[in-house]
Parts: C-alpha cells; sequence; structure tokens
C-alpha cells in the first residue's frame, strides 16, 4: 500500500476520436510495481477530452474523498495543456482496467504520486496535437505556434485560434511520443495554491455523495446484522416489521435480513420490528481483555519462531552483553473510522447488467463484487462513483456494496442500502489493536546500541516470510542510526475484522517508536531533539523537518507558565515532517494549544490542499489520542455512535501551523504524512509535564495526574 | 394523515406522510433535497443541521409533526446564487474538505450570525461545537466565520443601513 514508488513510468499514449467528437487521450497511469509487471503495454488509464465546445473534460479514475484529488489532478494536467483553468470539467469514469490499469482507486496517499508525470505528459501531448492542427492549419512550421490559455497563437500573425476550433483536427493526428515537459520553474498552477474545484457545490449542497442517489423504483434499504462478528441468522419473524408504514419488503441476505421500504426512515423503523434469532458464533466470547491476553502471551511465549521483520548487527548478543537494558511495553486500541457519511451503496440488479451508484475508495473492487454476486460478467456492471463523505480507508473495503447488490438481487428491485451511525461504527473493518515490546540500550555516551522490538497486530494481508510489512512500518524501517536492530512479528487471529485506517501501521506504529526513543534520550539525559538530530545524521530530509519544526517552535525557549513541548518525527509514504506539540494540563483535563508541523513531501503541486491535509490528518490523529477506542464485548463492539466514540469537535482544536520545505524532489504522499506523529508529540509532551509516560492509548485522566 | 403544511425555503410546502417521520428524511427522500446529511440519527453530529424559524436545529431529531405552521429554511434555500454571507466566506476560505458535514456547518454558522453579528472565537466554538467534522476543517470553519461577519458588515454599510 504505502511502498514508496520507483516505478519507470511508462506512458501508453493512444488517441481515439470522442463519441462527441474532439480529441480524446488516453495513457496508463501504473499504481505500483507489482501491478505494473501485470500490465501489458498499451493499457490505458485516464482520458483527456477537448471538445469542440472549447471545454477541456478529464475523467478522473480515482475518488474525491477529500483529499483533493480532483483539483490537484487538475492542476497537472492544465499546467502542461496550457487550457484555461476556468474550462475544465472533472468526471469519474467507470471502471475499465484495459483503460485504467488493474486497480482504480484512491489509497496509499498515491493519487499523485501515480499522476505527476503521466497527467502532464498527457497535458503536453494534448498540447502539441493542438499546435500541430494548428500550424497545419495556418500552413507555418510548428515552432511559429504556442498554446496560451485554451487557444494556440501563430507567433508572426498573433492570430489565435481556440482549443476547441482545433479539436477535431488534433485527435485525427498521430499521437507525438515525444512531447516535453515544462521546466518546473517554468510551471505557472503547478506548486501555486489554487482554489478547490469541488467547493461550490459543497457549498450549496448541490454536491452528489453516494447517499444522495435517487433511482426511479427504487426501496430504501436498512439491514440487520448479527451484533456478533462473524455470526448469522438462525431464524427471524418479519411480522411486525412487515405493519410498519412504508415497509414493502423483507429479505434475507448472506451477512443479515434486510427491510425494503419506500423512504430510509419507515426501512429503519422497520426494522427495529424486526425478530431475529442469530447463531452468534465462534467469537461469542470474545473480549478485549482476552484480545490482550493473546497478545501478552504471544509477545511472552510465541507459539513458533517469531519471523524477523529487520535484523542488522546482532542485537541479541548485544542485549545480553548489556549490563542494563532499557524495556517498554506499548499498546493501541481498535479504532473505527467513523467517516461523517455511513456507508451505503444504491444497487440496480437486472437480468442482463448491473449499476451501483456508491462513494467507494476502490471502484474495481467494487465492480468485482458486484460481477461474483450477480454472476455477470464484469464488463456487464457499471460503477457510478459518488463523491464520498470522508473515505480514511474504509471504503476501500467493498462489503456495503455486496449487501446492496445481494438485496436488489434478491428483492427484484432497486435499493439504496442505507446503514445508521451504530452499524458504521458495530461493522467497520477496524484498525488493529497492537502490542509492541521494545528493549534498548545506551552506550556510556548515551547513544543507542540496539534497538529491538516484537510487535503483535494482526496482519493487514499478505504475509511475506511471515512479515506483514504494513503492520512493522514505522517500528522496522527507522532511519535512526542504531548499530543492532532485531524487530520480529507475530500476526495474532482473533477473528475482528481489520483494515486500513488512515496512516496504516504508522497510525500506532510511530506512537511506539517515537514514545519509545523520547524514553531513551530521557535515560540518556539528552534533549529529545539533540538526541534524535545525532541519529539522523544519515537521513537528510528527516533532519530537515526536525530541525524546521523545532526552530519554528521555538524548542529550547521558554514557555508560558503550564505549557510543555514534546517532539516527533517520521517518514512515510514517500514524505517526512516533524511535528511539536505543546499542551498543557489543568484540573486533570489535557489541552493541546498549539502543534507545529514542518513538512518535507517533494514537489508541492497545491500548497493549500497540502496545508489542508496535514491540519486533517493532525486532527484524525488527535480525535484518536483523546478519545479513539473501540472495545469488544462478548463478540460485540461496545461503542455506538458519537456520544461514545466522539472526535474532536471545534473548541478542542489547537492552532497548527503548517511549515513547508521547498525543494524539487519527486511528490511524496500528503493524506496520511502528518496522522502518526501526532500522538507521540502529546505523549512526550506529557512526559515533559508530569514525567509520566504514556505507553498506551487513548490517553486516560489517570494518565494526567 | 392529515397533511402537514410548513413554509420550505420561502414556498408552502405540504406532505402527507407519518406525522413521526422526522423532517430530515422528508427533506431527504420526500422532497428530494438532499443538501442536509444523515450523520448520526441522534443529534450528536449537526450534519442534519436547518434553520426552523431562523434557530439552527438538527432536522434529524425534528418530528415533521413539530414543523406544522413553522418556517424551515436549508441549505438549498439560504441564498439563490450562494450569495450568503457565509456561502461567500466559505469559498473564499476554501473551507470543504469531503464536504459532506459543511452544508450543517453552514447553516449552524448562518444562525449563530444572524444572532450576532461578530462572534467571538468564544461564541463560535459554543455555537459551533456541536458540529462535527471529521476532515478537521475546524480552523478554516473559523477563520471563515469571521470573515463572513465582515462581508455581512460591509454589505451593511454599503446600503446604509444600521445593525
Amino acid at each position: 500500500m504505502s511502498a514508496i514508488q520507483k516505478i519507470s513510468r511508462r506512458n501508453f499514449l493512444k488517441t481515439t476520436a470522442g463519441a462527441a467528437g474532439g480529441l480524446v487521450l488516453g495513457f496508463y497511469l501504473p499504481e505500483s510495481n507489482s501491478l505494473l509487471a501485470q500490465t501489458a503495454a498499451g493499457k490505458l488509464n485516464a482520458y483527456v477530452r477537448v471538445g469542440m465546445d472549447d471545454m477541456v473534460t478529464l475523467y478522473i479514475h480515482k475518488a474525491e474523498m477529500g483529499q483533493g484529488t480532483v483539483t490537484s489532478l487538475s492542476m497537472l494536467l492544465a499546467e502542461e495543456l496550457e487550457c484555461d483553468w476556468k474550462k475544465i470539467r472533472t468526471e469519474f469514469p467507470g471502471v475499465d482496467p484495459v483503460a485504467f490499469g488493474p486497480v482504480q482507486g484512491v489509497f496509499g496517499s498515491q493519487s499523485i504520486r501515480t499522476s505527476w508525470e503521466p497527467l502532464r505528459k498527457a497535458g503536453a501531448t494534448a498540447c502539441e496535437m493542438l499546435v500541430q492542427a494548428a500550424a497545419q492549419k495556418w500552413n507555418v512550421p510548428k515552432s511559429q505556434c504556442r498554446a496560451e490559455n485554451n487557444t494556440i497563437v501563430n507567433l508572426t500573425t498573433q492570430e489565435r485560434l481556440s482549443f476547441g476550433s482545433l479539436a477535431d483536427a488534433a485527435s485525427k493526428l498521430p499521437v507525438p511520443q515525444t512531447a516535453s515537459l515544462k521546466d518546473p520553474t517554468q510551471f505557472k498552477l503547478v506548486g501555486k495554491s489554487q482554489k478547490r474545484m469541488d467547493t461550490p457545490g459543497k457549498v450549496s449542497g448541490k454536491t452528489m455523495f453516494g447517499i444522495d442517489v435517487k433511482v426511479p423504483g427504487m426501496l430504501y434499504a436498512s439491514l440487520q446484522r448479527c451484533p456478533v462478528f462473524g455470526g448469522k441468522v438462525a431464524s427471524f419473524d418479519a411480522t411486525k416489521a412487515k405493519a410498519v408504514p412504508g415497509v414493502k419488503q423483507v429479505v434475507q441476505i448472506s451477512s443479515g435480513v434486510a427491510v425494503l421500504a419506500d423512504n430510509t426512515w419507515s426501512a429503519m423503523e422497520g426494522r427495529k420490528a424486526l425478530v431475529v434469532q442469530w447463531d452468534e458464533g465462534k467469537l461469542a466470547g470474545t473480549s478485549s481483555a482476552t484480545i490482550r491476553k493473546t497478545f501478552m502471551e504471544l509477545a511472552e511465549k510465541p507459539a513458533a519462531p517469531p519471523a524477523v521483520a529487520r535484523k542488522e548487527g546482532d542485537a541479541a548478543a548485544a542485549l545480553n552483553a548489556a549490563p542494563r537494558k532499557l524495556e517498554a511495553v506499548y499498546e493501541a486500541p481498535y479504532l473505527a473510522h467513523a467517516p461523517m457519511e455511513p456507508m451505503n451503496c444504491a444497487a440496480h440488479v437486472r437480468a442482463d447488467g448491473c449499476d451501483v451508484w456508491t462513494g467507494t475508495q476502490i471502484q474495481s473492487a467494487a465492480r468485482e463484487t458486484a460481477a461474483q454476486i450477480t454472476g455477470l460478467a464484469p464488463e456487464k456492471v457499471q460503477i457510478h462513483t459518488m463523491y464520498l463523505g470522508g473515505g480514511f480507508g474504509r471504503r476501500g473495503r467493498p462489503d456495503f456494496v455486496a449487501e446492496a447488490v445481494e438485496i436488489s438481487k434478491v428483492a427484484g428491485v432497486p435499493v439504496k442500502l442505507q446503514w445508521t451511525r451504530d452499524d458504521d461504527m458495530q461493522h467497520d473493518f477496524y484498525r488493529p489493536a497492537s502490542y509492541t515490546k521494545f528493549a534498548a540500550v545506551l552506550d556510556a555516551e548515551g547513544n543507542p546500541t540496539v534497538w529491538n522490538a516484537r510487535i503483535v497486530c494482526p496482519s493487514f494481508g499478505g504475509l511475506r516470510n511471515g512479515v506483514d510489512r504494513t503492520a512493522v512500518e514505522g517500528i522496522a524501517e527507522i532511519r535512526y542510526s542504531i548499530p543492532n536492530i532485531l524487530v520480529d512479528y507475530i500476526p495474532p487471529d482473533v477473528g475482528i475484522p481489520v483494515s486500513f485506517w488512515r496512516s496504516v501501521g504508522y497510525s500506532q506504529n510511530t506512537f511506539f517508536t517515537e514514545s519509545f526513543m523520547d524514553e531513551l534520550a530521557a535515560a540518556a539525559k539528552k534533549d529529545p531533539v539533540e538526541f534524535r538530530r545525532k541519529l539522523l545524521a544519515k537521513a537528510p530530509r528527516m533532519l530537515g523537518v526536525l530541525e524546521l519544526a523545532a526552530e519554528k517552535a521555538g524548542w529550547g525557549k521558554p514557555l508560558p507558565a503550564g505549557r510543555h513541548r514534546g517532539i516527533a518525527v517520521v517518514d512515510n509514504l514517500g514524505s517526512f515532517n516533524a511535528q511539536v506539540a505543546e499542551i498543557s494540563i489543568e484540573k486533570g483535563k489535557l489541552r493541546v494549544h498549539r502543534v507545529v508541523c514542518a513538512v518535507d513531501c517533494g514537489h508541492v503541486v497545491n500548497p493549500a490542499i497540502v496545508k489542508q491535509q496535514i491540519e486533517s490528518g493532525i486532527v484524525y490523529g488527535l480525535s484518536a489520542v483523546l478519545r479513539g477506542e473501540i472495545t469488544i464485548d462478548r463478540g460485540r463492539v461496545q461503542q455506538s455512535n458519537f456520544n461514545n466514540y466522539e472526535p474532536l469537535r471545534i473548541d478542542e482544536m489547537p492552532v497548527i501551523e503548517t511549515y513547508l520545505v521547498t525543494n524539487t524532489n519527486p511528490p511524496g504522499g500528503i493524506g496520511e504524512a502528518s496522522t502518526p506523529a501526532i500522538a507521540p508529540a502529546i505523549a512526550n509532551a506529557i512526559f515533559s509535564a508530569t514525567g509520566k509516560r504514556i505507553r498506551k492509548l487513548p490517553i486516560r485522566p489517570e494518565d494526567l495526574a | 394523515m392529515p397533511a402537514i403544511e410548513f413554509t420550505l425555503n420561502g414556498k408552502r410546502q405540504s406532505v402527507d406522510v407519518s406525522p413521526q417521520m422526522p423532517l430530515l428524511w422528508v427533506l431527504r427522500d420526500t422532497l428530494g433535497l438532499t443538501g442536509t446529511k444523515f450523520g448520526c440519527g441522534l443529534q450528536l453530529c449537526g450534519a442534519c443541521t436547518v434553520h426552523i424559524n431562523g434557530i439552527a436545529t438538527r432536522s434529524c431529531g425534528t418530528p415533521i409533526s413539530s414543523v406544522a405552521g413553522k418556517s424551515v429554511t436549508t441549505i438549498e434555500g439560504l441564498s439563490p446564487d450562494m450569495n450568503h454571507p457565509v456561502q461567500r466566506a466559505w469559498i473564499e476560505s476554501d473551507v470543504p474538505q469531503c464536504g459532506y458535514c459543511q452544508s450543517g456547518q453552514i447553516m449552524s454558522a448562518a444562525s449563530l450570525l444572524a444572532r450576532k453579528a461578530n462572534p467571538t472565537d468564544a461564541d463560535i466554538d459554543q455555537a459551533m461545537r456541536g458540529n462535527i467534522c471529521r476532515c478537521g476543517t475546524y480552523s478554516a470553519i473559523r477563520e471563515a466565520i469571521h470573515r463572513a461577519a465582515r462581508y455581512a458588515g460591509s454589505k451593511v454599510e454599503t446600503t446604509g443601513g444600521g445593525q
């Protein structure tokens, strides 16, 4: 998911005449090394259309969940196309693996990284074709023509031809394979803050999210699932549900009993009247306490030798020989994603095809799921990508698509399945709980000579040599220079569904690593910044953000009475950031006043969106630090709504200052970059305030005493 | 069931639904005004905020029967052309990210400014703490409310009116 891209970004360009006329360009954007290998040459991934009406359409094979993809990808295109920024329209195309590659979606903060070159190249290629069309029309050399603001200018006569008037002729030209890209110093749009293109629709209430879809003849569905993970329907009585006004049908599907009505509320009311007997299955005895016990026992006495995630030097020997070891156990809870828009999906299954309207992060998974359930060929399934009311990883799962498609199939009508907030919180795929045991050794000068960690964390899927790289990221791949490193990994299977949660493995592992690093600094009696600085001498970009954050936060300078600082630094998704949190504890209550974040995410496309994402990621992490915890009792999630899983509110919002390191490295990911470091920055500030080390999240009142 | 009558976005509206049906679902499913969002169903998140007789109200917890004879304004009715000071400020400050909570945020902010032309940060905290944003746009919301207060103030000046 989050592997840094090392792709030779070959673009496979071809042109076809658009149905409505004009120039259509397709180009392939690779998602990852492994996926690239599976993709034959000639496959296309996105389309640019210059209409005869002079409008430029960008078909975005990604999804917009707030991260700014629509705006930033449009900027990349427009920069090279020299089109009028105001004449761009965007659309989300259907799933097309031939055109868009095998995995169509948004995940791993990859949109800019995988589009940076191909989209600019597509813009440049389209531009060159328009130039050539104009040159032919004027019968002048190409060098005498230049693109400017949706027109081609004849540099000799100063005549102009609009893009629209040239689109048809341009579309008939062979695609140039050598369109050159601008030198970044010539960028007009890229690198400068541009307003988001999706703001007006979101301010007028017109933007269409999945929940807003209405299909002719559609019924509204609410689904009762077994409260215990893995449980099944034993029997049910729908008599009372069917008596609720507005209820039209009650159907059983594989994950529960669905009530269909002529509006959402009636469906929910009907569902409340259902009587269902459950076969609760084997997780009915599982609780947070039994899960924790399993993790602890595995950490202490592994059933099998743990898989090695990283080994350098001889940590075991160094630990044995050391007169003194530093040891600590860190823990993190399950977390729900809780996007503001509860899961939903509209589906219409017919004998000859299936339409699905939903906000999904991975359109190709949605299509594959619908094809499997309906038995239709994937090409017969049309995925209509709606705007996402938040994703954070949750909408990468197609479970809600599967349910809607199955309900429509069984009921024989178009349906829109709407989850309640309780459904959303209790049937999520959670950020896994984890348990990590550290040991370290300091030499006589206070420099760490051993970094040893045993990570017990359910796997996100995809073990290689016994290691899930995602579960160990942020602990195994530390950039600190330490001669003896041993990190091993144990994946317990406790049955709770888990998946990617904004920043994934880093979301808990950076808290562990950066807190324990702070413990080492304290044991060495060194300033936390100085301690890290020395160990990061060979990691210049880490060092850069560390020093910038420290400088901007006034590290080392006096604070008002009662205020304390903590620092943490991380590299993830090809980006680097350091955060300094400034806190106080008043009457046993933690207040985060200010967060200074220094970011190096390489070449920045839209600084305003980067700043938005940095703030967004910090708030998401801060909510988890303060109150985020999903607990299990008798196989059920105990939290249900925003009263017992309460995100940060505006009156708790710290001042966040973001500072970007200017450079021309390739772009890094930004959507998830800032979530990991906020927890350790705060925990380290609490240590500074109280002398007490926070080793378990979320922070509890007794931690602040 | 007798039809329930109320004013919706300045026009008379009549609906023939269960009196207990929450205003939220009447707006969204019966009347097709989907700008008002469902977030929690328990008046905890503010995504469903509308104005009832000018007061910011959670429509998810408001039975339709209780709005009979009253005036309801939704995001669709706040202005005909996004020209409400709060909407202009929201655009200028580029507030939304995913955007899902923003109709509710805007309706809460508009109600605050109608009561208090120049709200302090503490006023904003108090009026807006019922509206959750998972994307964390809170600092932009605060900035935009102060900006909207300036817009509203300057509008008053240009038309020569008082506050």
